[in-house]
């Protein structure tokens, strides 16, 4: 492979695809696919046969869309049009063109969920078809790996990153054009690069569709990475619970091993970059980077502490360079379009855009792609599409177990790192859940000590005892036995937790508490005060349930 | 010591997981992998099976045995033939999912036959509350579908 196969790989597809008069594409990511895609999809495909259109009508995968809650989602390609919550019984108006009975669940791009979004990481989804990589060539991809090896120099690419000023997308947000720096600076002879797709939080699936509808992107992403720094070796750590995006993964590395992307003499140059995938098993901890390197080394993915970090010494005592699925699917965009372009987009401290997975109780459901900084509002209003009648808005979650939430007051915050750390909830890795005046804020506090307590690691005290004190006394408050010292109490231990923790699992747990605590406090005394729920969402002791 | 494990006649299962062993080329740090590889042939990791691996890639029986139960997703019982796990992601618990583990306990599923329990986030958070049944995914479920399915089955 080298720079003339990849165009003319992609011009022949291009080709290809324009001998078709449309082409379906069905969302073939796990929201769907739960909601009956799969049979949709057969559907469709039966019909295109014995309608005789096989050579008029191609029908395939593609990531997803978006539009989760009315899935099972499709798309034409020749009247741009999304069509949600199909049946197998839609298949012939679909395929034979009569598509009047389909026009109420027809949706244009102008409509509100999609023209308030700027899809770039998403940018293939309901285009191309995740288990072909022409078709992700076709449309640019590997255009900058191509540059990356044969055009730059290892420190322009870094420099590049740096100027887009391409920030850490798992959550905390540390600027990734530095994080490159110190790894290509390491005099190691050995470096990794290594992908953090553990993405654990509950409420969080936006790593998980990134490499289930684009995997050729988060490849060539670390690929790049692998360039600039100096590394041979790529790893690919995911979750055990999302097989599917594990066996794209796994097509997508063979696609590309075998066109010469990765492996030996990328590109017929002298450069090597091999990816292995490494599948967890199962532990929340092991999205913290340290428990990360531990389990893919085959251990116990328990934390070791920082520093020293990653890039000076990773896996198996090497540099390592660590970033998110989202960040690194970043970095093709960056040197296509260039460091300055990049940082043009969203906000000035926190540039590009973000993948947020949308939850709750809102109108409209699903993965959204917007600049950083959006306003809370216009994500949750235009978007989403309010919260349903009948239902009144009380708070936002972001960020999991390790975030906070965002009160009604602060609707027209823009969405970046910093304004949401200074209201005390943080971006996270982009679970976006909202809650309406049914919710009690207390047992939502609770519900995610119970997750930190039950995947605390047990390496730490303040972590391991700490959430279990913790969700004792929550648990008591969402029954009204607890006094009210407990709630100055609990404010002690989060101090305790932030302060000692060995990982960013304990340091982050009372975050929720903390957070809800500085916002809805008086919730909290109603429990203890009144024994009354002001959600009226707990069951308090006096009633006979707990008597 | 070579505890033998129970097998079935022109059961492969063995050839299969020293082929995957092969693979990693018996390399300790692909502990975690080879785990996976057997629970998915014999469905549960049983002592003699942690023995056989723990000898085939030259580690301690304790270094074994630590990262297996370290991790959730290893069963060291073997499955019973009927499970659900209710999602208890933020939006199905949200959305009610405490109220659907009730529901199944109150159907009084048989301990024997069926393994009920709260899952983690499954990311179909559109769908909420979802519960996985047999391995297929129901969305959108209430308490009485969800007894329903459970009785049904038996």
């Amino acid at each position: 492979m080298n720079s003339e196969s990849l165009h003319t790989i992609a011009a022949a597809e291009r080709d290809r695809q324009t001998k078709f008069k449309d082409r379906i594409m069905c969302c073939t990511v796990a929201g769907c696919l739960s909601a009956g895609g799969a049979a949709v999809r057969a559907a469709i495909e039966h019909e295109v046969e014995a309608a005789g259109k096989t050579g008029e009508i191609e029908v395939r995968g593609t990531g997803c869309m978006g539009l989760c809650c009315r899935g099972p989602l499709v798309r034409s390609s020749a009247s741009d049009t999304i069509y949600v919550e199909l049946t197998p019984n839609d298949a012939p108006a679909l395929v034979r063109g009569e598509r009047g009975s389909l026009e109420s669940r027809a949706m244009k791009p102008d409509h509100p969920f999609y023209a308030g979004q700027r899809r770039m990481i998403l940018g293939n989804s309901g285009h191309a078809d995740p288990e072909r990589i022409e078709e992700y060539i076709a449309r640019g991809g590997y255009r900058s790996l191509l540059r990356a090896v044969t055009e730059l120099e290892s420190e322009e690419i870094v420099a590049e990153v740096k100027e887009s000023g391409l920030r850490g997308r798992g959550g905390a947000g540390y600027p990734s054009g530095l994080k490159w720096e110190l790894v290509a600076r390491n005099p190691s002879p050995i470096r990794y690069v290594v992908c953090n797709a553990d993405e654990g939080d509950p409420g969080a699936f936006m790593n998980r569709s990134v490499l289930e509808g684009d995997p050729h992107r988060v490849l060539e992403g670390m690929a790049i990475a692998g360039r600039a720094v100096g590394a041979q070796q790529g790893y690919i750590y995911a979750r055990g619970e999302s097989p599917l995006a594990v066996e794209r993964v796994k097509t997508a590395i063979d696609q590309a091993r075998r066109e010469g992307l990765l492996g030996g003499r990328v590109l017929d140059t002298n450069f090597h970059f091999q990816i292995d995938v490494r599948i967890g098993a199962g532990a929340y901890v092991c999205g913290e980077e340290t428990a990360l390197l531990k389990s893919i080394e085959g251990k116990r993915g328990q934390p070791v502490p920082r520093p020293p970090y990653p890039p000076e010494s990773g896996l198996w005592g090497r540099p390592t360079l660590i970033n998110n699925v989202e960040t690194f699917a970043n970095v093709p965009i960056i040197l296509e379009h260039g460091g300055e372009w990049f940082a043009s987009i969203g906000a000035r401290s926190s540039p590009g855009t973000k993948v947020f997975a949308l939850a709750g109780r809102t109108v409209r459901t699903g993965l959204i792609e917007v600049p950083i900084g959006t306003p809370l509002r216009t994500i949750l209003f235009d978007l989403g599409g309010g919260v349903p009648e009948g239902y009144e808005f009380k708070a936002a979650q972001t960020g999991g177990p390790a975030g906070g939430c965002i009160p009604s007051q602060y609707l027209d915050l823009p969405m970046d790192y910093d304004s949401l750390n200074r209201i005390g909830a943080m971006m996270g890795s982009g679970g976006l859940i909202v809650m309406d005046t049914s919710s009690c804020m207390v047992d939502l506090a609770r519900f995610f000590m119970e997750f930190c307590m039950d995947e605390s690691c047990g390496k730490c005290i303040p972590c391991r005892a700490g959430t279990v004190q913790m969700h004792g006394i929550l648990s008591r408050l969402t029954r009204g036995e607890a006094k009210e010292a407990e709630i100055a109490l609990l404010e002690e231990l989060s101090g305790l937790l932030k302060e000692t923790s060995l990982c960013g699992l304990g340091l982050a747990a009372p975050n929720p508490v903390l957070s809800t605590l500085r916002h809805f406090r008086s919730e909290y005394e109603a429990h203890v005060r009144e024994h009354r729920c002001p959600a009226g969402h707990c069951r308090m002791a006096s009633a006979e349930v707990f008597a | 010591m070579r505890e033998a494990i129970p097998q079935p006649s022109g059961d492969d299962r063995e050839k299969l997981l020293e082929r995957a062993m092969a693979r990693h080329n018996y390399a300790g740090d692909s502990l975690i992998e080879i785990l996976h590889t057997a629970q998915q042939l014999y469905g549960y990791l049983s002592p003699p099976l942690l023995k056989t691996v723990a000898r085939r890639l030259k580690l301690p029986p304790s270094r074994v045995l630590g990262v297996a139960t370290f991790y959730h997703l290893f069963r060291f019982t073997p499955p019973k033939p009927h499970s659900a796990a209710v999602c208890m992601g933020t939006a199905c618990y949200a959305a009610g999912a405490p109220e659907l583990i009730e529901a199944i306990e109150q159907c009084h599923p048989d301990p024997a036959t069926w393994s009920i329990g709260a899952g983690r986030c499954l990311g179909s958070c559109g769908l909420a509350p979802v519960v996985v049944c047999d391995g297929r995914a129901m969305s959108r479920v209430t308490p009485s579908q969800l007894e329903a399915r459970v009785r049904t089955t038996g």
